[in-house]
């Protein structure tokens, strides 16, 4: 029966086939198929928290004003009254309380703007234990690691913008930043600022950066990463009928597009939710920005949280010579430690590849524990910046939990350099540990719970086998083995020598420590034994 | 060794396992109904929107336990926000996991690297393409080139030299002359020695000039804590000393770390602390740093009376007050 419905779709799907030629390839893609697993979740809570950030931050801008202007405030917000502040803070306080639902997008806008980090960040560690990095997919890697950086900048400018004194405070130190930076540092301030600190039209600019440049970076990022995992296709967790060949899943619709597109109206709701009851950034406390008050307990929003505790760390050294000065106390936490690390992720994946030697397409994903050296430097880095983060809110961890500044202090400055190594050998154990566990339960079974006792008196457990299915997903994996570096290869060619040559060979060498994967010969042989 | 053992192989993919909404028509209808009903829960979450948008007054304010002071009419368009956008997806998410088929499908993937001839056809498409603009041949337009897109390059450079003035001694200079009368800030008011009890801490600012108004750069270079001490706890050379008015010393407030406000004066341990990074500075001993990232004292500025026996500043700071730049050259 075809009714009158199917016909006026099939002349819609018709009339823009004619001009487009679309349907093969709208055939091809709805029915392109998506793995299911929880962790591919957490790039979308990424991608969706941007769109919310995206639709609540264009209603701000109907009444934010970006200007440093002098004006006197005649709001509804009573404390403040004829205070004098910038319009960009009197436009804010005019947003939470006169305008309907202004405080609530305000509040879903920051509450975003934290989960879209958070879920960024966490998305990048799946990415990144998970070995998703690897060939094919560097380039969207890297993309990741522009993304989060971007991020990290346009929470930053976003915060800054109501002008309010925590967040001025919070400006008031980034012009420290760039004022540090050697021989063009006072020029690089006055540029920033069009003169002497704070200026007037520094919230007009960054207001431009916020809201266009960087949004338009990020669209155009966004774009490309998407694309690209359309056109790569998603990897997927190694399991039966998994391989490096297939991708198994759900079809784009309907299965993928109810879930997925359900998903955003989900995250959308708890960001609303949070917006409506968990009060954020409530700027009127703070008071208007002026260079020479603070409120106490000044703290950035989390993802700045580990520069911030790297700053307050770090040792008082500053070098006068010849006239000038250097503010290594300044450069080296804000500046060069975080440029080493975010320059080590970005570059990882070729380290990686270069270590390992491996230059093949890889589409199913490492479970964390038959990587262990990359999962150790995972924990390691983690570590290191859980430690900054402590340090952080020292002022805050300080009065909670009654422990001295300085006890903290020592604590984080010393763990810093200790912690993260002893963090890396203890992940390495564990994985290790694991890959035992595994092998066990693929050689001995599981344990049934069932305790016999048998004729002479001895008490022993029943294990049952494993079934094929998580057998097959315990040991699929390969085991990388040491590259024979340092001797000469088949054609007599001499191996590369020198320092590179040794560290990789090393560092191969390291990977190639892991607990024999069990084969099924031995499971038979054990078998046989056994019984 | 490892090669002769026989390693476990591929079971494929294991089969199907039926859902109950799958083989049974009244769970399939159960769930149909629970879809229906979390897509109507979202409808009320929109009325409880528009209804709480049009009818609650904007400044009606309740105290909730844990939240505090909470406006109504903000919580309520949250909360009706909220409900009508999750149970949309709810609504999405069950059907998708109900009643929708649930198959696995498989799809093959191809390796992305092109066949060997056409990445050859493409380097030769390049080379003879390139060719034909006879780059490689006109070394002239070559150069000529390479310098007008090297001189292009820098139009944005030279075009955003105005988005600022240039330093000059700014950052080495501020308001305060010999003689500038302290006043209090807010306020204005010039400050008598007999106005701050042993203990006491202010802030000051330099007196305006007639016709002139204070900016925020102003303070932000300005402001000074103003501190009495009793004299003998003073552990000062002779030159800061001098600087001293009877027990009462003057530091810039601008932290010499990163500029912030040094604002929290500790009275039992005379020290003072910066809130940003906790910096701690020993008023007794010149603002010397006695904890955190800070490397540098925080200016003195040396005080004495004028002849109405107001504080006034003997000199101008001897040093730039607060953070470090490449041009201080101490």
């Amino acid at each position: 029966m075809s009714s009158s419905k199917e016909r006026v779709a099939g002349n819609v799907a018709g009339y823009v086939d004619d001009r487009t030629g679309a349907a093969k390839w709208l055939k091809k893609n709805l029915t392109k198929v998506f793995p299911d697993h929880w962790s591919f979740m957490l790039g979308e809570i990424a991608l969706y928290s941007f769109i919310i950030l995206l639709l609540s931050g264009v209603f701000l801008t109907f009444w934010f004003v970006p200007s440093q202007q002098d004006v006197i405030y005649t709001g509804s917000y009573a404390p403040l009254s004829n205070v004098p502040m910038s319009a960009a803070y009197a436009s804010t306080l005019h947003i939470s309380f006169d305008i309907r639902g202004g405080l609530l997008m305000r509040q879903i806008h920051h509450w975003a703007a934290l989960l879209f980090m958070a879920a960024i960040v966490v998305h990048l560690l799946r990415v990144f234990f998970t070995g998703a990095f690897r060939k094919p997919r560097e380039f969207n890697w890297l993309i990741g690691v522009g993304l989060v950086t971007l991020g990290i900048v346009e929470g930053f400018l976003g915060y800054s913008l109501p002008d309010d004194l925590l967040s001025g405070t919070g400006i008031r130190i980034a012009e420290a930043i760039l004022q540090a930076i050697p021989v063009v540092g006072s020029y690089l301030a006055f540029f920033a600022f069009g003169g002497a600190f704070p200026g007037h039209v520094f919230i007009p600019r960054i207001f431009m950066v916020h809201i266009l440049l960087l949004p338009g970076i990020f669209l155009a990022l966004i774009t490309i990463h998407l694309m690209l995992v359309w056109y790569q296709k998603h990897t997927q967790y190694p399991g039966p009928g998994r391989t490096e060949k297939n991708v198994v899943g759900y079809p784009l619709m309907p299965v993928y597009m109810a879930k997925a597109g359900g998903f955003f109206f989900i995250v959308f709701g708890i960001t609303a939710f949070l917006g409506a009851v968990a009060s954020i950034n409530p700027i009127w406390l703070y008071g208007p920005y002026t260079p020479g008050q603070i409120s106490a307990g000044s703290q950035p929003d989390w993802y700045m949280g580990w520069l911030d505790g790297l700053v307050r760390m770090s040792p008082p050294i500053e070098t006068h010579a010849f006239g000038h000065t250097i503010s290594w106390n300044i450069l080296i936490p804000g500046l060069i430690l975080p440029g080493i690390l975010f320059t080590g992720m970005a570059l990882y994946p070729f380290i990686e590849s270069w270590i390992t030697g491996d230059k093949r397409e890889h589409h199913l994903l490492d479970r964390p524990r038959n990587v262990p050296n990359r999962t150790a430097l995972g924990v390691m880095s983690l570590t290191f910046i859980m430690i900054s983060l402590i340090n952080g809110g020292n002022d805050i961890i300080a009065t909670h939990f009654h422990l001295t500044i300085n006890d903290i202090m020592w604590f984080t400055r010393i763990g810093l350099f200790t912690l993260p190594p002893i963090a890396f050998v203890i992940t390495k154990r564990i994985c290790l540990s694991l890959q035992r566990a595994d092998r066990d339960l693929v050689l001995h079974g599981k344990e049934s719970g069932r305790l016999v006792m048998m004729a002479n008196g001895e008490f022993v457990e029943i294990h049952e086998p494993i079934s094929a299915e998580k057998a097959w997903t315990l040991t699929q994996h390969e085991q990388p083995e040491a590259l024979a570096l340092g001797t000469a290869d088949s054609n007599g060619i001499p191996a590369a020598k020198g320092l590179k040559a040794k560290l990789r060979a090393r560092m191969s060498q390291a990977n190639a420590e892991q607990i024999q994967t069990p084969t099924e010969t031995e499971a038979k042989e054990l078998e046989g034994g056994h019984h | 060794m490892s090669n002769e053992l026989q390693k476990f192989s591929d079971p494929g993919l294991p089969e199907h396992i039926h859902r109950k909404a799958d083989t049974d028509p009244a769970a399939a209808k159960k769930a149909e109904r629970q879809v229906a009903i979390l897509f109507a829960l979202s409808a009320i979450g929109t009325i409880v929107l528009i209804g709480s948008y049009i009818f609650v007054k904007p400044n009606k304010f309740v105290f909730l336990p844990i939240m505090g002071d909470t406006n109504v009419q903000q919580a309520l368009l949250g909360v009706g926000l909220a409900m009508s956008t999750f149970f949309i997806g709810m609504a999405a998410v069950h059907w998708g996991k109900t009643l929708m088929d649930d198959r696995e499908v498989v799809a093959e993937r191809h390796e992305f690297r092109s066949p060997e001839s056409d990445r050859a056809d493409f380097v030769a498409t390049v080379k003879e393409q390139g060719a034909m603009a006879g780059l490689g041949r006109r070394t002239l337009i070559k150069r000529s080139m390479g310098v007008a897109l090297g001189l292009v390059g820098l139009s944005p450079l030279v075009l955003l030299r105005d988005i600022g003035p240039l330093p000059k001694k700014q950052l080495e200079t501020t308001s305060w002359k010999a003689g500038t009368r302290l006043v209090t800030d807010p306020g204005d008011r010039p400050i008598k020695p007999a106005d701050l009890e042993v203990g006491a801490v202010a802030q000051v600012l330099p007196e305006l000039i007639p016709g002139t108004e204070r900016t925020l750069e102003n303070v932000g270079k300005d402001a000074v804590l103003l501190i009495r001490l009793r004299p003998e706890d003073f552990n000062l050379n002779a030159e800061r000393l001098s600087w001293t008015h009877d027990g009462i010393i003057a530091f810039s407030k601008i932290c010499s770390h990163m500029g912030c406000a040094v604002a929290l004066y500790e009275q039992q341990t005379k020290h003072l602390l910066c809130p940003c990074h906790q910096s701690t500075f020993d008023v007794t001993r010149a603002a010397k740093v006695i904890f955190g990232p800070a490397a540098r004292p925080l200016p003195q500025l040396a005080l004495t009376l004028d002849a109405d026996g107001y504080l006034v500043a003997k000199q101008p700071f001897t040093e730039p007050v607060g953070p470090s730049f490449w041009e201080r050259s101490s």
